[in-house]
């Protein structure tokens, strides 16, 4: 991969919504050619999607709860634990399952309108899978970085305006 | 410059491209550093010519980045910021009637501080046409039997103009015919963007008679610390530590703890930083030739230099009918001195955002004279 390639991918993981126009001349190529990369991209799969980092919190309406549950479970022969992360990660409340190493096996991240959702969730769906020994559920109760994204008011400039 | 500073200063809604300096805040690992070393205590002097561990981390810099070798104990000061360095630099060297060649438009400290130091600032102006690089003829011709020294500032502020090594050895050779001094200030060298930054110290001959000024302030966003340093041969050091033990006794202690911290792990974010600035330097040239506004390429620096010549104006009324009519702020280029008259410059060191909006103003402002 050249270099215009990584800068624009790191451009648009920052602002997916940076025009091309915007785009093409602070990596100093032409639009066509920022289109072609950035065409070339998805094709491939780099670029996977376009998405907001929103801060629900702020739109009361909308409040969800986020819980990461520590999962251990058995293995199953031939197929380890794909098996059982693939019958996980299917349920359309799951946004992210990781492997891991340590006290348990699946880390769960879930998503639910309310507390009671995501109980049953637990209660209902996840435990009552075969290979699953046990879980444990932690709500999250604020968040203050996501994705590299911190969640605060953006900083002020603090410089006067004019200096030498 | 002061007048534009109050005017704007007293206006609301204003987009700034009149500040030189970084508009990123200092990494925080290097803010830690000094929080820690508060906790810890560290609130006494420290050697007048600095910390000897930051020394040592500051020759590794110079070692590692430009070539350059210093002796950390006889050959680096730390000093309040790339200022002092100039000006103990100036005060070491310059006897009363002594001549130092300021070549323009430059960083708006350098005349004076020759005046102060008891010295005589003559001033060479450089023009877009050579892209603000000094040509050799141009400093045979300014100088004299008192000619002391020569300051020397690339990447320039406020042009963004870089020298490379083969156009510096042009200056070079006429310095030491004349046997002269250089104060090569290199404080934007991390912000080179098209070459790889070239010192005058390192070409033959040159070491022993450069004064080599840099700091934290700009690479490492760190303007409001007060740290830079200075590195030259020792007999230049010493007359230069004279002025500083007695005048500034030694750095603050916590800036230079930050700074040891600064070397050791910032250059993952100093990267980041450049690579920002480069990517802003692209859009917003473009974006000035695009407006009507000719704009060479500053190879450096955060600092672009349009010229303003076709609007008829000088670059104070632009500057001030700008700033009234649009609430930009830019700073004239006169103020730099010889060879800035019919430009303005404008820094970059700002948000996207920001050059964006200031663009379609500037833009808006340049139809209106029509
Ligand atoms: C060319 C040049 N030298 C020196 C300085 C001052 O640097 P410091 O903050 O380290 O005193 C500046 C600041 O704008 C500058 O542009």
């Amino acid at each position: 991969m050249d270099g215009k390639e990584l800068e624009i991918l790191q451009l648009i993981e920052e602002n997916a919504r940076i025009s091309d126009e915007t785009l093409a001349k602070m990596v100093d190529l032409t639009i066509e050619e920022t289109r072609d990369i950035i065409k070339e991209l998805e094709d491939q799969k780099v670029i996977l999607g376009y998405s907001a980092v929103i801060d629900w919190t702020k739109i009361n309406e909308t409040e969800t709860v986020t819980a990461m549950i520590d999962v251990k479970v058995t293995p199953k022969r031939g197929v380890g634990f794909d098996d059982v992360a693939e019958r996980i990660y299917r349920f359309p409340e799951v946004r992210a399952l990781y492997l891991m190493s340590g006290a348990y096996d699946l880390s769960v991240v879930i998503e639910g309108k309310t507390m009671q959702e995501v109980a049953r969730f637990v209660s209902e769906k996840l435990s009552t899978l075969d290979s699953v020994l046990s879980t444990t559920t932690h709500f999250q109760l604020k968040k203050y970085k996501h994705d590299g994204v911190v969640f605060s008011d953006g900083e002020e400039d603090h410089r006067i305006v004019i200096t030498p | 410059m002061r007048r534009f500073f109050d005017l704007a200063s007293s206006m609301d809604n204003i987009i700034s491209l009149g500040v030189g300096e970084p508009d990123f805040i200092t990494p925080w690992a290097v803010r830690e550093a000094c929080i820690s070393s508060l906790e810890r205590g560290y609130t006494s002097y420290t050697a007048n010519a600095g910390m000897l561990e930051l020394r040592v981390e500051i020759a590794k810099y110079m070692k590692k980045q430009f070539q350059l070798s210093y002796d950390p104990k006889s050959e680096i000061i730390v000093t309040v910021g790339a200022s002092e360095a100039l000006d103990i630099a100036l005060r070491a060297i310059v006897d009363p009637g002594d001549e130092v060649i300021v070549v323009e438009p430059t960083f708006v400290s350098y005349a004076p501080l020759v005046t102060l130091a008891g010295g005589k600032p003559v001033s060479v102006g450089t023009t877009v046409e050579t892209n603000f690089r000094l040509m050799p003829e141009q400093l045979e011709k300014a100088i004299t039997p008192k000619t002391k020294a020569i300051m020397l500032s690339f990447p320039n502020n406020p042009t963004g103009s870089t020298m490379t090594e083969d156009e510096l050895r042009g200056i070079a050779k006429i310095v030491e015919e004349h046997d002269l001094l250089v104060l090569s200030d290199e404080i934007y060298a991390e912000m080179t963007y098209d070459h790889t930054h070239a010192s005058i110290a390192n070409l033959s001959g040159m070491r022993e008679r450069t004064i080599l000024i840099s700091g934290f302030s700009k690479a490492f966003a760190m303007t409001g610390w007060r740290l830079g340093f200075v590195t030259a041969p020792s007999d230049i050091t010493s007359a230069m530590l004279k002025i500083h033990q007695y005048t500034m006794m030694c750095a603050s202690t916590m800036a230079q703890h930050a700074a040891i911290e600064a070397l050791q792990s910032g250059m993952e974010d100093v990267k980041k930083m450049v690579q920002s600035y480069k990517q802003r330097r692209n859009y917003f040239v473009k974006s000035f030739d695009e407006i009507g506004l000719p704009c060479h390429v500053p190879g450096g620096a955060f600092y672009a230099f349009p010229s303003i010549k076709n609007t008829g104006l000088t670059s104070e009324q632009f500057a001030e009918q700008l700033l009234l009519s649009e609430r930009v702020a830019v700073v004239p280029g006169h103020v730099f001195g010889s060879g800035g008259e019919g430009h303005i410059r404008c820094s970059y060191a700002t948000s996207l955002d920001n050059l964006k909006e200031a663009v379609t103003r500037i833009e808006r402002f340049m139809k209106s004279l029509k």
